[in-house]
């Protein structure tokens, strides 16, 4: 436990540090910040004294000192008005420095998105790293912000006001810095109570929103079985439970504020007492007796800030750590100087093998050449590397032996980017911009007319079912607006513009009908002609004029040849092909 | 919003009572001053220190029973916020229950789980804070005006100028600021937006090099956020500095104004401290009404989204259950011989869609055939099968099961006559048990087995540890995609349906397994739809319905459809090349 709780504060120091070079940028704001926040402070604590020594110039009938009264009223007057400028502006300055530093880290995490090698990405859940990069870092602005305008404030706050009381009445300030700290004690024994609670009322919700996910996610399936009643007595076992709970940690929770309202009432009680005592005795005035009370209801309060802010700080950190240790994430290796001319797309796989995790081999010994304008498929049961080989092909990731040239160079001696604009490629997975058609078709050729465009989407046959959407190529795609084989034609549209040299389809028609998937397919062979392109395709009846047809199991080829060619040795590859004719 | 108040009124007496005991608390708050008041007018020296004990035993009491009253307050208030909230999730997630396909169509799930979570939630926050404080700030606030009026009229005129000044300057800013916070919202909603689909479109963007129009199009995004950001921090800072100014100022005028009192005798030193006194507590309650109205402000806007989800009725009503003459007409049409499922002239069009969907569509299929549905993407093929179990509604024609509209069976009977394998195998978290007995609780292990066996996934089962109780993780995640379709059929096949409808449900089994798949279903006593994209899962059906675009551009058997539809034969030959060749060949002998 002890142990956790080191490592803890470890990384969250380490956090601190490493947020310290973007703080430090700010560090004439920050000055400044400070500067005004003392200036407020003492100016807000000051005030009360002034009006506490007006209101000693009256001490009763016909003995008032109308003049000294007015002077008094004056200065507090302007004090207040400088205070208020000094706290607005200080609020301006942290505002500015809080939003800045969170909007250069988030601007550092989307460049650092595209430079992370995709192994990291594939291996870490999208939905955790976009919570680092926008929840983990508002919390973080929110903490820094809090930080900024009350940390300061909260201690400079407790430091002048000791001073000033114990100015006043050294015994009256004693008794108030002897007891307070019995709020503390009231507030931790509440909240070492309520932290259970609300740990199990985390735990009760945790669970009723995944019953909600599962079973309003599938409303349908619930409803064709007819479920509906069994799973709302079901959901209310857990709302019942949920409401005991939460109603109990509400309650003790909620006991805090009363609680030390209640000490401090009592602290309030003996300060007046005690005063009221010394007046008599001219240990205090009665106006110095009502700032002593405005303090001593005052003084909680920043101990309280100041709490809340440690512990909003620590949260905030803790956020911190978590992006930074995306942030610190190895980026791909460097990029190599060589950039393609032309490319005449002879493509050359040697001794390449490959594995994701060190102890499960999948690609070994890979040897395939492919001629200009050759078209090599690629198939074979789930599972058994053909994805891989598109992954090692365009670079996104690195093959562990062995190397692949194009026209006779390694593509590790070529940037990534020349390598990548050679292909184009079509994957199974449809990703599509939150954007307008336009811009989804000229995703990698952003400058393409609208002709250019038309001409691209009527040849992925897209170009019908565009012209009936709501606004034409100016509709923004939602992600429900079109169906998944619509997807598929526009992602077929998007590389059909940029006529790359080669081409990479991975079951890029898997969605589209088998009628449709034909034209699709003759589209591609226009396009292709004399350039050399890579399919993986599920069904067989794409591949048939394939010019190299390799037929993978287990990250080893198994055959290769033509489809006649491999009809005809009776392996593998023509059983799998007849078991789709294969009739009961 | 009305339809919330149902809820709340369960809980009326903890609705009254939270805040009257907050008040009687504020009450107690607002005597202190007074009685420092008479502590320090009593001087000391004259009235001997007994009675100073005596003030000071008053304000021990007055916190003692202070604390009393609101430890009672925030009981019920705790009471009423959490038990509302928990009715009203109840009654929405019941109330969802009950939507029809349209419904949950046009809601969409991920709408309707933010409604059940995390607005409830928020209602239930505001709620509780509002019960609290919406009645005891304002409470305190008038109440030092009140008080400032029975110690002294002429002083409590600054109270009574400067408390509409304070709430008219606090609702202005808040007015200005409540809609930028909406906006910052959507500005981040944004930037979350297009971080999602960096992470998610990374590979097409580094394949179409990308990156750098993609950072680009984030930072434009990110600096919109932050300006809108520093801009709503630049209205909202004005509301502490104002307020405070204002208050202080407020403060001085009194001072002004009770040294005349004083010195007319009217007023006491004691009572001046008093006034200072209330004067303060205005803003401290102030600020807290602000923070409040700001929750309140986002737990409305939360409740009225509630409200509109139980304000959404379910379009499809039910026959009820026990109708005789249904019942009667029943046995009578299946003695006629009547189709197990017709379909007359049936068009039907979603909700909200321009087009229909399905064009006066007519077949019949009588007890123990198979049917298979082919088409492109997008023809309407799941459509007409949803169309059985009446998910949805037609606009036109009637679909009929044993000669009984499907709008004059009760929901219990469609549900019992009619098993559904959707398009997503969809599995819920429990043993494989549960998720077998989801259409019918009272099955018996053995029927299950017989289903597992049917559907091809006895094997699959009998691998796992401890069979039938092997636990299904939520979304069935630690199963494969054919295991788990192989797993959804048979969950359809436990109820023993006279209709079994499979939507594209064997994608992903391999050729052969599906072939035994088919034939064992077909050694079953019930009448089958397949849907499918395959020509072979449909070719021995004794009926095959071809779609395109909405309309039946054929029916009939294999054989018929290859010699008479032309839709029909382009599907066939994109599937089977070769034959094309040879057909074309023996045309040409």
């Amino acid at each position: 436990m002890k142990n956790v709780k080191t490592k803890q504060e470890a990384s969250t120091a380490s956090a601190l540090r490493k947020l310290s070079p973007f703080i430090g940028r700010y560090w004439v704001g920050l000055a400044a910040s400070i500067v005004l926040a003392g200036a407020m402070v003492v100016l807000q604590l000051y005030v009360p004294i002034l009006f506490g020594d007006a209101i000693d110039l009256m001490v009763g009938e016909g003995r008032v000192s109308f003049d000294g009264i007015a002077s008094y009223t004056g200065r507090i007057i302007m004090l207040v008005c400088i205070s208020a400028i000094c706290t607005y502006f200080m609020n301006l300055i942290n505002n500015r420095i809080a939003f800045g530093i969170v909007r250069e880290i988030r601007s550092k995490a989307i460049e650092h998105v595209q430079r992370v090698p995709l192994s990291y990405l594939d291996s870490h859940s999208t939905g955790d790293i976009v919570s680092r990069i926008t929840t983990d870092t508002d919390v973080l602005s929110d903490g820094l912000l809090l930080g900024f305008t009350q940390l300061f404030s909260g201690i400079i706050t407790v430091i002048v006001t000791l001073f000033f009381m114990f100015s006043k009445n050294v015994t009256v300030s004693l008794l108030v810095v002897v007891l307070t700290p019995l709020s503390f004690v009231v507030a931790r024994f509440i909240s070492s109570r309520s932290f259970n609670l609300f740990k199990k009322q985390s735990e009760i919700r945790g669970r009723q929103t995944g019953f909600i996910d599962e079973i309003v996610g599938n409303q349908k399936v619930v409803k064709a079985f007819g479920y509906e009643d069994r799973a709302s007595s079901r959901f209310r076992k857990i709302n019942d439970e949920l409401v005991d709970c939460s109603q109990q940690a509400i309650f003790y929770s909620s006991l805090t504020n009363p609680s030390t309202r209640f000490v401090n009432s009592l602290v309030y009680a003996c300060v007046a007492l005690v005063g009221i005592l010394l007046v008599p005795g001219g240990g205090l005035t009665v106006g110095g007796l009502s700032v002593l009370l405005a303090y001593a209801n005052q003084y909680m309060k920043p101990f309280n800030d100041i709490s809340s802010v440690v512990t909003e700080m620590q949260n905030a950190l803790a956020c911190a750590s978590r992006l930074f240790s995306f942030l610190e994430e190895k980026e791909e290796s460097p990029e190599a100087p060589l950039v393609f001319g032309s490319v005449k797309g002879a493509v050359d796989i040697k001794d390449v093998s490959f594995r994701y995790e060190k102890d499960r081999p999948l690609i070994e010994g890979l040897n395939v050449h492919a001629e200009p304008g050759m078209k090599i498929a690629i198939v074979g049961p789930t599972g058994c590397g053909k994805t891989t080989i598109i992954n090692l092909l365009m670079r996104f990731y690195d093959v562990d032996n062995g190397t692949i040239s194009i026209d006779g160079t390694p593509i590790t001696d070529i940037t990534r980017h020349s390598l990548r604009r050679s292909y184009g490629m079509v994957l199974q997975d449809t990703w599509l911009k939150g954007d307008t058609v336009r811009e989804n078709i000229r995703f990698g050729k952003p400058d393409a007319s609208d002709e250019e465009i038309i001409e691209a989407a009527k040849a992925s046959h897209c170009w019908e079912f565009i012209q009936r959407l709501p606004n034409g190529l100016d509709t923004i795609l939602s992600d429900d607006g079109i169906s998944q084989g619509q997807k598929q034609l526009l992602c077929i549209a998007r590389v059909m513009l940029c006529h790359p040299p080669m081409l990479i389809l991975d079951e890029a028609t898997s969605s589209i009908d088998t009628r449709t998937e034909i034209l699709i397919q003759q589209a591609f062979d226009t396009l292709m002609k004399g350039r050399t392109s890579f399919i993986v395709a599920h069904r067989l009846s794409t591949i048939r004029n394939a010019s190299l047809i390799l037929v993978m199991k287990d990250g080893h080829i198994m055959e290769q040849g033509t489809h006649d060619e491999l009809l005809s040795r009776g392996g593998f590859y023509e059983k799998l092909y007849n078991s789709q004719f294969q009739q009961v | 919003m009305h339809n919330l108040a149902i809820y709340l009124r369960k809980f009326r007496k903890e609705c009254v009572l939270a805040p009257l005991f907050k008040l009687l608390e504020a009450l107690f708050d607002l005597l202190v001053p007074l009685v420092v008041a008479k502590m320090i007018d009593s001087n000391a020296v004259v009235m001997g220190k007994k009675y100073m004990f005596i003030y000071f035993g008053t304000l021990i009491a007055m916190a003692i029973i202070g604390l009393a009253f609101s430890i009672v307050a925030q009981f019920f208030s705790a009471k009423a916020s959490c038990g509302f909230a928990g009715s009203l999730r109840q009654a929405l997630f019941d109330h969802i229950q009950g939507f029809s396909f349209a419904e949950l169509d046009r809601l969409g799930s991920d709408t309707l789980i933010t409604r059940l979570s995390d607005d409830v939630n928020q209602v239930q926050t505001g709620l509780n804070m509002g019960l609290r404080l919406l009645l005891r700030s304002p409470f305190i606030v008038f109440g030092a005006m009140v008080m400032a009026f029975t110690i002294d009229t002429t002083c409590a005129l600054v109270f009574a100028v400067a408390i509409p000044v304070l709430l008219a300057v606090t609702f202005l800013i808040m007015k200005v600021s409540i809609p930028l916070f909406g906006r910052v919202q959507s500005g981040l909603d944004r930037v979350t937006a297009l971080t999602r689909e960096n992470l998610t479109g990374v590979r097409v963007i580094r394949a179409f090099c990308q990156e750098k129009e993609a950072v680009e199009e984030f930072e434009r995004s990110n600096k919109a956020l932050t300006r809108l950001n520093v801009f709503v921090g630049k209205v909202s800072a004005l509301l502490n500095p104002l307020t405070y100014v204002l208050i202080n100022i407020a403060a001085a005028v009194l001072i002004d104004k009770a040294a005349v009192r004083v010195e007319l005798g009217a007023l006491q030193q004691g009572e001046v401290v008093a006034l200072y006194n209330y004067m303060l507590q205005i803003i401290v309650e102030l600020i807290k009404l602000a923070a409040l109205i700001i929750t309140l402000n986002k737990s409305l806007a939360c409740a009225k989204r509630v409200s509109g989800i139980l304000d959404v009725k379910p379009s499809m009503e039910y026959a009820s259950p026990f109708i005789e003459d249904a019942k009667e007409g029943k046995s009578q049409a299946n003695g006629n011989g009547s189709p197990a499922v017709e379909f007359s002239n049936v068009t039907f069009t979603y909700p909200g869609a321009g087009a229909p969907s399905l064009l006066d569509i007519g077949f019949k299929a009588y007890e123990g055939q198979t049917i298979g549905v082919i088409g492109g993407t997008g023809s309407g093929k799941s459509t007409l099968v949803s169309l059985i179990p009446r998910f949805y509604d037609v606009d036109n024609g009637t679909v009929s099961l044993n000669g009984i509209d499907v709008r004059n069976i009760s929901k219990a009977e469609l549900c019992n006559e009619t098993g559904f394998v959707p398009q997503k195998a969809v599995l819920f978290k429990g043993s494989i048990r549960d998720n077998m007995k989801l259409g019918n609780e009272q099955t018996t292990d053995a029927d299950i087995w017989e289903a597992l066996e049917t559907a091809q996934a006895k094997e699959i089962v009998e691998k796992k540890p401890g069979m039938l109780d092997f636990e299904v993780e939520q979304g069935g995640k630690n199963l494969s995609g054919g295991q788990k379709q192989r797993l959804t059929i048979a969950r359809a096949l436990v109820k023993k349906p006279r209709i079994l409808i499979l939507d594209d449900s064997s994608s992903a089994l391999d050729f052969a397994t599906d072939a035994a798949l088919r034939k064992a279903i077909h050694a079953l006593p019930v009448t089958t739809f397949i849907v499918s994209q395959r020509i072979a899962c449909v070719m021995q059906a004794d009926l095959i319905l071809v779609l395109d675009n909405g309309t039946l551009a054929g029916k009939g058997t294999h054989e018929e459809l290859m010699s008479s539809c032309p839709v029909y034969q382009d599907i066939y030959y994109s599937q089977f090349p070769e034959e094309r060749n040879a057909n074309a060949k023996e045309s040409m002998a």
